[in-house]
């Protein structure tokens, strides 16, 4: 699906500063060099099976299906990987590329936390240093990760600039690429920034589609009709939706962060509100005033709140192949609630938001159709955010 | 020939970033006359950007008190506008591709034209992706100034053949920002630069000091300070003309002697 120059129809492209060029060159090279490579993905299978726990369960929510009366639920349980999100796929197959390109240091990004936990527990396993760029104020949102990135061994650095949240995290780890470049690998968290970035996050996310397409054709011996994850940068989305695109049948469905409301200025829900625009490396949908001044976005959920979304979603949106629809934070905290007093799984609120919009669709579809929800990741971290947002303080 | 070569006519040349609205358009409108008035050879106008990725804190922060400040693309070009009524010196913008691409490429690219606007920098805009405003700028006849970086390595001949108005080599590793000593070798790589073209090469990246700026325009043909400049804005504010003109022209003299 990338054309060369990593383009997705008029999305993605490599603008960065000069001086990153020759890093994601030799990035692009290794990566082509190592994803046919047998040796690697034999490396890495082993590492998604054995540590972290893949494949991950798709689970019949019949208690969710007869609740809402209509199409069947399934839940894919990427909550249930080591470290407790689908962000170990990446991280895996990033941390294994870069021990490969004689890389010794990972950076990276973090909103909610997760992607920072999971890069630190790889630069653990593979015994490499690791500094993981988290905005001040998700530090405060996700305490307890920051909490468990640096038991994992990992240095936090608290960014203050600008909203201090995953915008300003993903601003801080490029600026500290630009100054380290030999020894150190950008992990990027998501399908985004420059090329190759958004490819390479996908290949390894797509683990997810290729599962459910095997466990879905094994359980229900057909495709499903619809597939739902939520998306921030989009990388649990796109992994979800990969092995699916060719299946014209399967409705491919994003779910947004629309924060209060996309007719308000606090929502994050980048399709249905932005424009086309260029920032972090990438051409895409951005979120942006008249004058193209990034916009202070907002979500609950720490790891939506993303002014841009990656590239091949802005495409797969162009060509009206996939559909991104907004969901509040009030439904995404109602759906949270629901999941767990319906089928004893707490989602973290990202997930929240594809439940929220499952719950609105699954009514609406025959007891024949199928669904199939991506739990992107575990609600733990979440609990003492939601109990705030219902107004219960809670001590972690 | 680019109205940018003028720049290079008068010994090495210095040239001064300024954030435009930093902390107001008056302000930048002296502080511009000021550095043109103590020796400034090229200005560098920065369009400020939300989410300046190749900036370090001091240059972030400018771009932050300028926003908030209420400046915005259509007000610098009004200050453009009103500079050229005396300023005859060349002046290009230096901002993010967001701030062209999202107000019209054609349209804003032609408005540098129309407005006395002789070149763009943009950092975020490498080789590979020129196209995305070349044609457009050569249409125009505004000059989309090339970046080289200490790890261009084999990418400098291939920038170099194709840079117009000037090359800005980046120092150093890293974002904008002071930096007490510059370590790359870079006469090196103002070596492969001659050896592709004639287009005249200005460093940056790091330099404050008069010493630094005759080290670095003595290898190539000019430099560019931006961070220490706009630690005299953060500092005077309103009032920072004269302090910025007295900065000016210490660099200045410290590079215009050189050969």
């Amino acid at each position: 699906m990338t054309n060369p120059n990593g383009r997705f129809g008029i999305h993605g492209g490599q603008y960065i500063p000069e001086t990153l060029m020759n890093a994601v060159i030799e990035l692009e090279e290794a990566y082509n060099k190592y994803k046919n490579d047998p040796e690697f993905q034999a490396e890495l299978t082993e590492l998604f099976n054995e540590y972290a726990g893949r494949p991950s369960r798709l689970y019949y929510a019949e208690k969710m299906t007869k609740d809402l009366g209509g199409a069947k639920i399934y839940l894919k349980r990427e909550d249930l990987n080591h470290t407790g999100a689908h962000k170990i796929n990446n991280v895996l197959g990033q941390a294994l590329l870069a021990k490969k390109m004689g890389k010794t240091r990972l950076i990276a990004e973090t909103g909610a936390g997760q992607h920072g936990v999971a890069t630190a527990t790889a630069a653990a396993l593979f015994g490499m240093e690791c500094v993981v760029f988290m905005g001040e104020e998700d530090t405060k949102r996700q305490a307890l990760n920051v909490y468990r990135m640096k038991l994992l061994g990992a240095e936090v650095v608290p960014v203050k600039t600008g909203t201090a949240t995953l915008k300003d995290a993903v601003s801080e780890a490029m600026r500290e690429w630009t100054s380290r470049i030999s020894d150190t690998h950008y992990c990027l968290g998501s399908v985004m920034g420059p090329h190759p970035f958004p490819t390479i996050v996908r290949d390894f996310q797509a683990v997810i589609s290729k599962e459910i397409k095997e466990q879905m054709l094994k359980k229900e011996g057909r495709l499903p009709d619809a597939v739902i994850a939520c998306v921030g940068g989009g990388s649990n989305a796109i992994g979800s939706f990969y092995n699916f695109i060719e299946d014209k049948s399967v409705r491919l469905i994003g779910c947004e962060a629309a924060g209060r409301g996309i007719d308000t200025f606090e929502t994050a829900a980048t399709v249905n509100t932005g424009r086309v625009g260029i920032f972090h490396g990438m051409k895409s949908y951005f979120c942006q005033d008249e004058y193209g001044q990034i916009a202070p976005v907002y979500s609950i959920s720490a790891g939506l709140d993303y002014p841009g979304v990656g590239p091949e979603h802005a495409y797969l949106h162009d060509i009206g192949r996939a559909e991104y629809v907004p969901v509040t934070d009030e439904e995404a905290v109602q759906a949270f609630e629901y999941l767990a007093k319906t089928e004893g799984i707490i989602p973290a609120i990202e997930s929240a938001h594809a439940v929220a919009y499952a719950r609105k669709l699954a009514p609406t579809m025959d007891k024949d159709k199928i669904i199939v929800i991506t739990i992107s990741g575990r609600g733990d971290k979440d609990c003492a955010a939601i109990a705030r947002y219902r107004g219960e303080d809670i001590h972690e | 020939m680019s109205n940018i070569a003028e720049a290079f006519r008068n010994g090495k040349a210095f040239i001064p970033f300024i954030t435009c609205g930093d902390p107001d358009l008056q302000t930048t409108a002296k502080v511009v006359r000021e550095a043109v008035r103590n020796g400034a050879d090229l200005i560098e106008l920065g369009i400020p950007f939300s989410d300046p990725t190749a900036e370090g804190p001091v240059i972030q922060e400018a771009n932050l008190r300028a926003l908030q400040g209420g400046v915005t693309t259509d007000k610098i070009f009004d200050l453009v506008r009103e500079l050229r009524t005396d300023v005859t010196i060349p002046m290009v913008f230096m901002t993010y591709a967001n701030v062209v691409f999202s107000y019209g490429a054609e349209i804003f690219i032609s408005t540098c034209r129309e407005i006395g606007i002789d070149g763009l920098i943009l950092p975020d805009l490498p080789f590979e992706e020129k196209e995305e405003f070349l044609p457009l700028c050569e249409e125009y006849g505004v000059d989309l100034i090339s970046l080289i970086a200490p790890t261009s390595e084999n990418r400098i001949a291939m920038i170099a053949k194709e840079a117009k108005g000037f090359i800005y080599l980046v120092s150093s590793l890293g974002v904008t920002g002071v930096r007490s000593e510059i370590k790359t070798d870079l006469q090196s790589i103002v070596n492969v630069i001659r050896a592709n073209t004639d287009t005249p090469v200005a460093i940056g990246f790091g330099i404050s000091k008069p010493e630094q700026a005759a080290k670095m325009a003595g290898i190539s043909d000019g430099a560019i300070v931006g961070s220490a400049i706009i630690k005299i804005l953060a500092e005077h504010g309103r009032d920072a003309a004269p302090y910025v003109g007295e900065y000016v022209k210490s660099m200045k003299d410290a590079v215009a002697g050189l050969k």
